[in-house]
């Protein structure tokens, strides 16, 4: 099979390159690119993993003994007991991971760069080579942020927000090199994202199929699109502030530093690019949630045109509402109140999209893939954490709760709760991506698991937030009030640890599937866009011939015609169409 | 799999109401892609300068905020900007535009010696331009502006500094399309190429005047 369609590609001038190297490492391919950051992501995201379970364990038994770790060298460790400065790396490191090198590479860059070309009906992206470079920088980023937990003084401990002063001098956390290469290796996955920003954006505007309007891409893609333009235009925002705070910390300026600079500065900067990021994180969950509901629904999207608009409407919000990161900051309350009502106003696009992913459910004939229940379970995490950002919206609220677990426990339903729609999508197009089914029944498992031992961490985060547990504290039992928490700490840390095991179901699904899983037909989820009309896994090039697009995405139990689904790419003959 | 049980409760009621036609325009796509209003090159670049334009707002939003709320600018005992040759630089600058404009007419019209020509002429004026930069900033280091000796200087040599790095590359680009120009590169009328670097340099042309304003005369 595969050698009939290599001929047919042949035709098409696409070539497949046959070497090791330019097939599985230096790919120009926008599959293997994909699947390259996949990996990427799903590596880090084991070591994000370690990070949060070694902060759970510091809060649920305060200086005690890791067990295990008794070999790690002081200062890191004393006889595996963790010190404030290594619990400040932590829970640094931990965030710095989870959103620059698990949620960014295996959601934009991964999923990005294997869906874009393939559901616009594209051979690749629009330049390929600058797509394997943008992977290669991004994989030294990566490099740069592993080694600075090896320099002396241990990685960056200022949080993932970096504030000054505390970050701007290394006298203040006395961590020299770690920050260095913290602020060095952002700024190098800066051009990473620059890189792939500029190849989604030309490819979607130049590279779609005959007929693939803009109002028939699927939603994944509208979100991909949406979170290129935002990545374009905030991360050269941080950048910049990156360049002056390491000017700071290494030529001995004084941009953030309350000698002739303004620390607040950083804040404002770093949260012009940082509210942006939240969606840069969220969107293509979004996208990806309501492509899957849909096809496993069997329904169209409820509201196509509405859920993009929300989505544009939530990526122009998102540049004018920086402020509320910064309520108790020192603020005209005037300004405060501004920030405050735009912060609100996000909550109409949000709702939208949340009633119309309901919408596309109601009636439907659902199919009760794991797919469909990783993205049902985005969508119920993704009110809760909506919900809860309605209350820190609201400036008196939030002077009592900021800088709480409330605020722990909203960004990491939000954030955290993402990792739904990444294993949505991981089940959804894994037959696509490596041409193997995954087993019904562990997926089934890794959710169940998932889903409880998720909402067991992180929903009583919300109670200690409320009795005034602060974050980013290292030891809660030095506070005589914390102390009647000390219970739900251990209790939080238990399912932490669970939601961590839950895991395990899913490692030993994707490697088993990966090698013995079930050959892939094209199309096993019977859907609708133009990936599955190409082989599972599609050889370089993508289709044999160029695909026509005749309709929008979601055409599922259209009446009159005999199957509940219909390919963009089907023409609809005489004999399948019966106008009514 | 069982799609004959699957009729739910608004399919029935749609089937009645509406025909196939979906609200996403049922219909024969055109025979083929059409070309693209703006090529694959130009748009990529325009993006490239988008980002570049929000990394120069970062810099100069934060050089505004640090200038509004100081009280004395220039702080006392700091050494004075160089206004007139500076100005004088400025001259130079916004000529190597016109001349890259002039390369770029000449492109289009496929006169090969006119085009390279005039690219020739832009280096030699972006080179000029970064020649007294270059000597102002070793006069003003002499005097004792550096990127320590507070926040007048870091900011200056911060977005001076960043701008000059940006036409040096520009400058090895216009270098690099002139040596393409003269082998001939661009003669089968296939001008992208030429096109794409004046789009640049046009960019850190036009982006001056705005920091000499901010930086030299406000």
């Amino acid at each position: 099979m595969s050698e009939a369609a290599a001929s047919a590609h042949a035709d098409h001038g696409a070539h497949e390159p046959a070497g090791f190297w330019s097939h599985y490492v230096f790919s120009t391919d926008h599959k293997m690119i994909g699947r390259q950051f996949l990996f990427l992501g799903l590596f880090m995201l084991i070591i994000g993993g370690i990070l949060a379970m070694l902060i759970r364990w510091q809060l649920a038994w305060p200086e005690t003994e890791v067990p295990g770790l008794g070999w790690v060298p002081e200062p890191t460790m004393y006889e595996g007991i963790i010190p404030p400065s290594t619990y400040n790396m932590l829970f640094t490191m931990h965030a710095t991971i989870m959103i620059f090198f698990v949620v960014m590479p295996i959601m934009v860059g991964g999923f990005g760069n294997f869906l874009i070309p393939i559901m616009i009906g594209a051979k690749d992206m629009a330049f390929p080579l600058l797509n394997m470079l943008s992977f290669w920088v991004g994989a030294v980023a990566g490099v740069l942020m592993i080694a600075s937990f090896f320099v002396v003084g241990g990685a960056a401990s200022g949080g993932w927000t970096s504030y000054t002063p505390l970050t701007g001098a290394a006298v203040y956390t006395g961590v020299n090199w770690g920050i260095n290469l913290w602020v060095l290796s952002l700024f190098v996955l800066a051009f990473s994202s620059l890189m792939g920003s500029i190849n989604y954006i030309t490819t979607l505007i130049n590279m779609r199929a005959p007929g693939m309007t803009y109002f028939r891409l699927p939603l994944s893609i509208w979100s991909l699109f949406i979170t290129a333009i935002l990545l374009l235009l905030a991360l050269p925002v941080l950048t910049a502030a990156l360049g002056m705070l390491f000017f700071d910390r290494v030529f001995a300026t004084n941009f953030f530093l309350p000698a002739g600079g303004m620390p607040l500065l950083w804040q404002h900067l770093f949260w012009f690019f940082g509210h942006p990021e939240v969606y840069i994180l969220v969107l293509p969950a979004m996208g990806v949630t309501s492509d899957v509901l849909s096809v496993f629904s069997r329904k169209p999207i409820f509201g196509y045109r509405a859920m993009a608009y929300s989505m544009i409407a939530l990526a122009f919000l998102s540049w004018i509402v920086w402020g509320h990161h910064m309520f108790v900051s020192g603020m005209n309350p005037l300004l405060g109140t501004a920030f405050m009502l735009t912060t609100m106003v996000i909550a109409v696009p949000s709702a939208i999209k949340t009633f119309n992913w309901l919408g596309t459910l109601w009636g439907g004939s659902i199919r009760f893939t794991v797919p469909l229940l990783f993205a049902i379970g985005f969508v119920s995490n993704f009110v809760i954490g909506g919900l809860s950002g309605i209350f820190m919206a609201s400036t008196p609220v939030d002077i009592f709760i900021h800088d709480t677990y409330f605020i722990v426990a909203h960004f990491h339903y939000v954030v955290a709760g993402i990792i739904f729609a990444m294993f949505a999508a991981i089940y959804f197009w894994f037959p696509k991506m490596f041409g193997r089914m995954t087993s019904h029944t562990w997926g089934v498992v890794h959710f169940i698991g998932t889903y409880v031992f998720f909402n067991l961490t992180f929903f009583p985060m919300h109670f200690l937030g409320v009795g005034g547990h602060m974050r980013r504290i290292y030891n809660p039992m030095q506070y005589e009030y914390l102390e009647q928490f000390g219970d739900m700490n251990v209790f939080i840390t238990i399912s932490a640890f669970c939601l961590g095991l839950s895991q395990i179901p899913f490692v030993v699904n994707f490697i088993w599937s990966l090698f013995a899983g079930e050959k892939a037909p094209e199309n096993p989820w019977e859907a609708n866009t133009l990936e599955w009309s190409a082989p599972s896994p599609p050889p370089h090039g993508n289709f044999a011939t160029q695909p026509q697009v005749y309709r929008g995405p979601y055409e599922y139990s259209v009446p009159g015609v005999e199957e509940d689904w219909l390919p963009q790419d089907r023409p609809l003959g005489a004999a399948a169409a019966t106008g009514h | 799999m069982a799609r004959e049980a699957t009729a739910g409760i608004l399919r029935e009621d749609v089937a009645e109401a509406v025909s196939p036609v979906s609200a996403f325009g049922e219909g024969p796509p055109p025979p083929s892609r059409p070309e693209p209003v703006i090529s694959n090159a130009r748009l990529g670049l325009m993006m490239f300068i988008g980002a570049e334009v929000m990394f120069f707002a970062g810099l100069i939003g934060a050089f505004l905020v640090l200038r509004l709320s100081s009280e004395v600018w220039p702080p006392v005992g700091q050494p004075r900007l160089p206004v007139w040759i500076t100005g004088f630089n400025t001259l130079v600058l916004l000529a190597s535009g016109v001349a890259m404009h002039r390369a770029w007419l000449a492109a289009a019209a496929r006169e090969q010696v006119r085009l390279s020509g005039w690219l020739l002429v832009t280096a030699v004026l972006g080179a000029v331009f970064l020649t007294i930069q270059g000597y102002e900033w070793v006069r003003l280091i002499g005097f004792g502006l550096t990127m320590r000796s507070g926040l007048y200087g870091s900011t200056f040599y911060a977005l001076i500094g960043l701008h000059g790095l940006h036409v040096l590359g520009a400058l090895v680009w216009v270098g690099v399309v002139w040596r393409l120009a003269r082998r001939g590169r661009y003669a089968a009328g296939r001008t992208v190429g030429v096109e794409t670097c004046k789009m640049y340099w046009l960019f850190v042309v036009a982006l001056w005047p705005v920091l000499y304003g901010l930086v030299y005369l406000y």
